[in-house]
């Protein structure tokens, strides 16, 4: 059969980063990926080291935006790193770091969940989880000061106190969050189809997480418990009663449920850090960081986010080396794609990362005699595969 | 005014292109679209094609490899098009400004109507923009 390839973006209209996937198939069904990035590089590495070690923090912090405790907390970990004994981070800015590091957590997964949820033609679900995912940003407002990019962390512990007046409020609101994840848990788990749509679609087997390094949700849905949070404990992890959530299935509905298991850990550790939360100074004043070098890694909403920073003694890194989770979850689209129908892909490629799937300005191309065939834009995708969401609701007699 | 711009201005269907952005920007113009803020209320939806927009919203700095396309997109803008920058790094390139791959921002590359500046604006302010826009045109129009 003449093979045909469907270029997925780099513009899509719906997601955030320009991304160009290239998917040659054979009728239906996927037989090779391709996936080429760098729209989005902005030489923040290079950047950084123009930056004194105080206002890296808020360049990084800008290196994604729903990331945006991630990568700050992983750098000023590294630069900790550098100080090692000179610096000790007091026992509030933990907890605080944790507080907003969870909070985070919270508003990602209900990202991805709501979006999830819109490829699959149910957008209930994407219109549920972003106005629950509200409250989120709103507790971030009254917490940090702003909805997205707070700002919170410096080398040595945190910029801001919160409001111990606030406290009370928040954890309202959080219980009623819970309820509101147990209602979504309860809707995915048990919809049949979704079960249709997500089970055995995609699988990423343990062994092919292992050999492409996935990580995070990613690596855990196919039951490797892989969280730096356990393993190497930072900021106040390992002074909170929380689990590891791992799925053996390595498929979409196997990320789903992780991700919504996750954010109800997730709700319970921030409540508990509130209410444990010790008084005290919020940050160690640091003066002078010394020669040498350093590494910070954490646990960001879809992986281990690493930074290694050097420093010659002066008060700008000499290098600072980003590692972000997407990077090494990208390849794995490779596996997981291959095989499916172009209907899943959407769904697949959102499985992986939100970031990466939503897909535009697509045109199938027949590779054999080169001439355009016929176009398919995101919104024929994405109608596709709600189409076969209605088939499928069909054939099993559901509303 | 001419029917093709009253009838642009009444239900403004919006192309989101993201020039190498850090996604705030992006998710804060997708938050729009939810129930608490509901764009549509102003008849506004996010289209998946430029051919179909009548607004091209903006957010990132201008990255190299994307030049090229923001022109590509522009072109195929069908006229007229109302072009909106969102957030520090597509007005000034913000904190990028010394970036190597951020050479010039984007006005630099297209005509740009609306400037809404923060990072990220609050959705309210996103909309305020827009809608500010609209009654500027208006006006503008009636003066002609
Ligand atoms: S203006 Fe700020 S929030 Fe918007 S894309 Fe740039 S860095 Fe991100």
């Amino acid at each position: 059969m003449a093979k045909t390839i469907i270029p997925i973006g780099p513009y899509h209209p719906l997601q955030e980063e320009p991304e160009f996937f290239q998917l040659v198939v054979e009728g239906e069904k996927i037989v090779d990926a391709i996936a080429n990035i760098g729209y989005n590089h902005r030489g923040i590495e290079k950047l950084s080291e123009l930056k004194t070690f105080d206002q890296v923090a808020f360049v990084v912090e800008r290196i994604c935006g729903i990331c945006s405790t991630s990568h700050p907390l992983a750098y000023v970990r590294a630069v900790e790193d550098i100080l090692g004994n000179d610096c000790v981070v007091p026992e509030r800015a933990n907890y605080i770091r944790t507080i907003i590091a969870e909070l985070e957590r919270i508003h990602s997964h209900l990202l991805w969940i709501g979006l999830a949820g819109h490829f699959l033609g149910y957008n209930t679900v994407y219109m549920w989880a972003w106005k629950e995912r509200e409250t989120v940003l709103d507790i971030f407002e009254e917490l940090s000061g702003n909805r997205n990019n707070y700002a919170m962390m410096r080398v040595g512990g945190v910029r801001r106190d919160f409001e111990e007046k606030s406290l009370a409020g928040v954890i309202t609101r959080l219980n009623k969050l819970i309820d509101f994840v147990q209602m979504i848990k309860k809707a995915v788990l048990d919809d049949p189809v979704l079960h249709a749509r997500l089970k055995g679609v995609g699988v990423l087997t343990k062994q092919d997480c292992i050999d492409y390094c996935a990580l995070g949700p990613t690596a855990r849905a196919s039951g490797i418990a892989n969280d730096v949070r356990k393993d190497d404990p930072y900021a106040a992890y390992d002074k909170v009663k929380w689990n590891v959530i791992t799925q053996i299935e390595g498929d979409v509905f196997a990320k789903a449920v992780v991700r919504i298991l996750e954010t109800l850990e997730s709700i319970n550790i921030v409540i508990e850090c509130m209410q444990k939360m010790p008084k005290g100074p919020i940050y160690d004043n640091v003066k002078d960081i010394p020669c040498g070098e350093g590494i910070g890694h954490i646990e960001a909403p879809r992986g281990e986010c690493f930074h290694y920073v050097r420093s010659d003694g002066t008060n700008r890194p000499v290098r600072h080396k980003v590692r972000a989770p997407t990077y090494m979850n990208l390849p794995t689209y490779k596996e997981a794609l291959i095989g499916e129908t172009i209907s899943d892909a959407t769904i697949i490629l959102a499985a992986i990362d939100p970031c990466y799937c939503c897909t535009e300005r697509v045109t199938v191309i027949d590779a054999n005699n080169k001439k355009n065939k016929t176009v398919y834009s995101q919104q024929d995708l994405i109608k596709l595969s709600q189409r076969k969401t209605e088939q499928i609701r069909a054939k099993l007699g559901a509303r | 005014m001419s029917i093709k711009l009253k009838a642009l201005l009444k239900s403004p269907w919006v192309f989101h292109l993201s020039t190498g952005s850090c996604n705030n920007c992006d998710i804060e113009i997708l938050d729009c679209l939810t129930p608490r803020f509901d764009i549509e209320r102003f008849g506004m939806v996010l289209v998946g094609s430029i051919r179909h927009a009548d607004v091209l919203v903006c957010t990132g700095s201008v990255n190299r490899k994307c030049i090229p396309r923001i022109k590509e997109i522009y072109e195929q803008a069908p006229k007229p098009v109302i072009v909106v920058a969102i957030g520090e790094c597509s007005l000034s390139r913000g904190m990028f400004i010394n970036s190597y791959n951020c050479p010039v921002p984007l006005d630099k590359i297209i005509p740009v109507d609306v400037y809404i500046p923060g990072c990220p604006p609050k959705p309210e302010a996103i909309i305020a923009g827009i809608a500010k826009a609209i009654e500027k045109i208006k006006a503008n129009a009636n003066k002609k």
